[in-house]
């Protein structure tokens, strides 16, 4: 087979096209949307029939993969790490009902927040849901994960997750392809409630994975994914985890490593060969990009007993990604670097592209604002966050995908009126529609901006399902035609769209103004293709 | 063999053209790569850098740690100072002196091009202007790493047949403008050296 040139993203996709996956399911996040972005313009996975259109949510992503299982199908869910967070009810339930075709839910890590709210580490939900988990060191093992995954999710009818970093998601090398396997075919679980999570059926389900926690670890344990080098300097003994092997073994590319090294690639942690290595060192330096999740198993409540090294005791930071510079100062390397970065270089923030519908969004909503002060608008997650930065200063609040409408809502029963909120399409499809509903059963006093570029803008313009549909989900609903309103986000429209927003914000029930104009990047990209395509 | 490299810009201004460029010749030359890159937040404008990793054996790390990089190929002259801690004593710079001014407070660029130049290797060109000379003003990015085509280790010519693959779809018109620039740019460079 050839051999193809992947982002760690990319190559976790064509494994699963490779292994015989009959569907992907998704909502974009960054770092982990070109897995699904990396299918849909697959000429393969077109001609095999996959599936892989977005989800409103990652919620709604994971119960259709969990449904494609049902009848038998292999199915990937992928998601950024807050997105597991968004799933958590089905994640967890699904670890209880089990699998009947293979499932994966490949989870995308964001430690150093390069692009979130927190640096979460998905191995801890894996363990709280106890099911098995897959963390590759390097684009290939994350190609051979994504292909082997479903198998084993299929041997043990579980679940099982593949947790990779940032890193590893947005870097490319050569990946080495295998034989392409079948899809299987619509097939129901042999026991009709397998899915019938009634108290009855839950319980005996739950002691099959109880029961299954023995396999799990002593798959983990004969894994090749997890492998022990011998060393003769038994002084310390250094467990790596994924991606941080790499920043292992790069710091010895020059001299020799005579410490003992386990990798490790796959939970539940492999007891026996780390007791081997507890057994057989002084001390463990402990290499995690993430949490400390195996450290803190090692060092127990107390820290009495082992000599462990890493986060926890400050050899490695306690938080931020891990990179091959803090790993040789965690081994006590000098590091040769002979240049600073000169005081005269500055921070260079993101910034809305010229042209942006949101900047006339603001701009008309600072000065229909004005009168009340500052402190009065909740936001979301988007691009519209750049909105807390000057010089427009105009938000409050980014929290959780919905949490803009929700949050407006929160501050209005407490009094604080007029209180307004800006969500974007996507983002209200994806979790606003129901704090639109709260506000609207209760009658509250609020604005709420859906600033609507007809797209899901900051993770690079994948389609949204508000697109054409706002101004009819907010009427059904139930929000007053009134107090719907529509503009244009245009310098040119200004006066007219803060009247509009100050008519608004002085209503005393609930009104939402749609700022409707279409992404530039998107329509750059419409334009460009227009005009290839003449 | 191996050749380190931190190739910096500003969000839209290129930079993986460049990263695409010279990794397809690698792999052309049967070399190991690794190449990280900066996708979401602040592809909006904020600074942005691909590690680009080259080597005849296989490459551990996807990140080039401090103080090894052989070369920092920017689009941007402040932003080419942002990854000097990377560079290693030896390294070369080679910039585009032409700001890119999205930020107030952006220092003055006679200061900045002034520290660039007190590196022992640099090579300073305007991108710009060389390739609105070649009447092709959007390929200031292909002058860059012409002009750093001397320091990568591969011949200009195995660069020009991995420009051809990578703009190949894009049609002939393309991968002219592409070669034209990159020529211009490697000119400079030997000239200037």
């Amino acid at each position: 087979m050839e051999k193809l040139l992947l982002l760690g993203d990319e190559a976790i996709a064509q494994g699963a096209i490779d292994g015989g996956m009959s569907g992907i399911y998704a909502y974009p996040g960054t770092p982990s949307t070109e897995i699904t972005e990396y299918v849909q313009h697959s000429k393969q996975a077109k001609e095999l029939g996959i599936h892989c259109d977005w989800s409103v949510n990652e919620k709604t992503a994971m119960e259709t993969a969990l449904g494609m299982s049902y009848a038998g199908k292999r199915a990937m869910v992928c998601m950024k790490h807050v997105g597991l967070n968004v799933a958590a009810d089905a994640f967890v339930n699904s670890a209880i009902t089990g699998v009947n075709g293979g499932v994966v839910y490949t989870v995308a890590d964001d430690p150093s927040m390069h692009s979130s709210q927190n640096e979460q580490d998905s191995r801890v939900l894996a363990k709280f849901a106890l099911i098995p988990t897959f963390e590759p060191s390097n684009q290939q093992e994350a190609y051979d994960m994504a292909y082997d995954a479903f198998q084993f999710s299929e041997k043990y009818k579980i679940p099982v997750m593949l947790r990779i970093t940032t890193r590893l998601a947005h870097s490319r090398a050569g990946v080495q392809r295998r034989e392409v396997k079948q899809q299987n075919i619509l097939k129901l679980p042999e026991n009709p409630l397998q899915f019938v999570l009634l108290p009855s059926v839950a319980r005996r389900n739950y002691k099959i994975l109880l029961k299954n926690q023995e396999a799990f670890r002593t798959e983990s344990e004969t894994s090749t994914f997890n492998k022990y080098f011998e060393g003769s300097d038994k002084s310390m003994g250094i467990i790596a985890c994924g991606i941080a092997y790499n920043y292992l073994m790069e710091n010895f590319q020059d001299k020799p490593l005579n410490f003992p090294v386990l990798k490790v690639g796959q939970y539940p942690v492999p007891r026996k060969i780390i007791n081997k290595m507890v057994e057989e060192n002084d001390s463990i330096l402990l290499l995690e990009d993430g949490y400390p999740v195996i450290e803190e198993l090692l060092k127990g409540m107390l820290g009495i007993g082992l000599n462990v090294k890493g986060r926890l005791d400050g050899t490695v930071p306690r938080d931020g990604e891990l990179n091959p510079t803090i790993v040789g100062a965690a081994l006590g390397f000098i590091q040769k670097q002979e240049n600073k970065i000169p005081e005269l270089v500055v921070d260079r923030p993101p910034i809305f592209c010229d042209g942006c519908g949101h900047i006339d969004m603001y701009n008309a909503l600072n000065e229909a604002m004005n009168p009340y002060g500052k402190g009065r608008v909740f936001a979301d997650i988007g691009c519209y966050t750049l909105g807390a930065l000057p010089p427009y200063s105009a938000i409050y609040s980014c929290v959780d995908m919905g949490a803009s409408i929700t949050m407006a809502k929160g501050a209005s029963d407490a009094g604080l009126i007029p209180s307004a909120c800006v969500i974007g399409d996507s983002t209200f499809t994806h979790s606003g529609i129901t704090g639109l509903l709260d506000c609207i059963v209760e009658k509250t006093p609020v604005t709420i901006i859906i600033s609507d570029n007809s797209t899901t803008g900051m993770t690079g313009g994948q389609n949204s399902h508000g697109k054409g549909r706002i101004i009819e989900i907010c009427k059904g609903c139930g929000v007053d035609p009134e107090h719907i309103k529509v503009i244009k986000p245009l310098h040119k429209y200004h006066e007219e769209n803060t009247k509009i927003l100050k008519a608004e914000l002085e209503y005393k029930g609930v009104s939402v103004v749609i700022a409707q104009r279409e992404c530039i990047q998107t329509l750059k990209r419409r334009n460009a293709q227009k005009f290839a395509n003449k | 063999m191996k050749l380190d490299i931190i190739i910096a810009g500003v969000g839209g201004q290129g930079i993986l053209s460049i990263a695409a460029s010279i990794g397809t010749t690698a792999l052309n030359n049967n070399l190991h790569l690794k190449q990280s890159e900066v996708h979401g937040m602040s592809q909006r404008g904020g600074d942005v850098q691909s590690h680009l990793r080259i080597s005849d054996k296989p490459i551990q790390s996807d990140l080039i740690p401090l103080g090894q990089a052989d070369i920092i190929i920017s689009i941007e002259p402040m932003e080419s100072l942002r990854y000097l801690p990377y560079l290693s004593a030896e390294g070369w710079i080679v910039t585009n002196t032409i700001p890119f001014i999205n930020v107030k407070n952006y220092p003055d660029i006679d200061v900045v091009l002034k520290e660039i130049k007190s590196h022992k290797h640099n090579i300073t060109i305007n991108a710009e202007e060389i390739a609105t000379e070649i009447g092709s003003p959007r390929s200031a990015n292909m002058v860059i790493l012409g002009a750093a085509t001397p320091f990568l280790q591969m011949s200009y010519e195995e660069l020009e047949k991995g420009i051809k693959q990578i703009f190949g779809r894009k049609g002939e018109a393309v991968v002219e403008t592409n070669i034209k620039a990159l020529k211009a740019g490697w000119e400079f460079t030997k000239k200037n050296m």
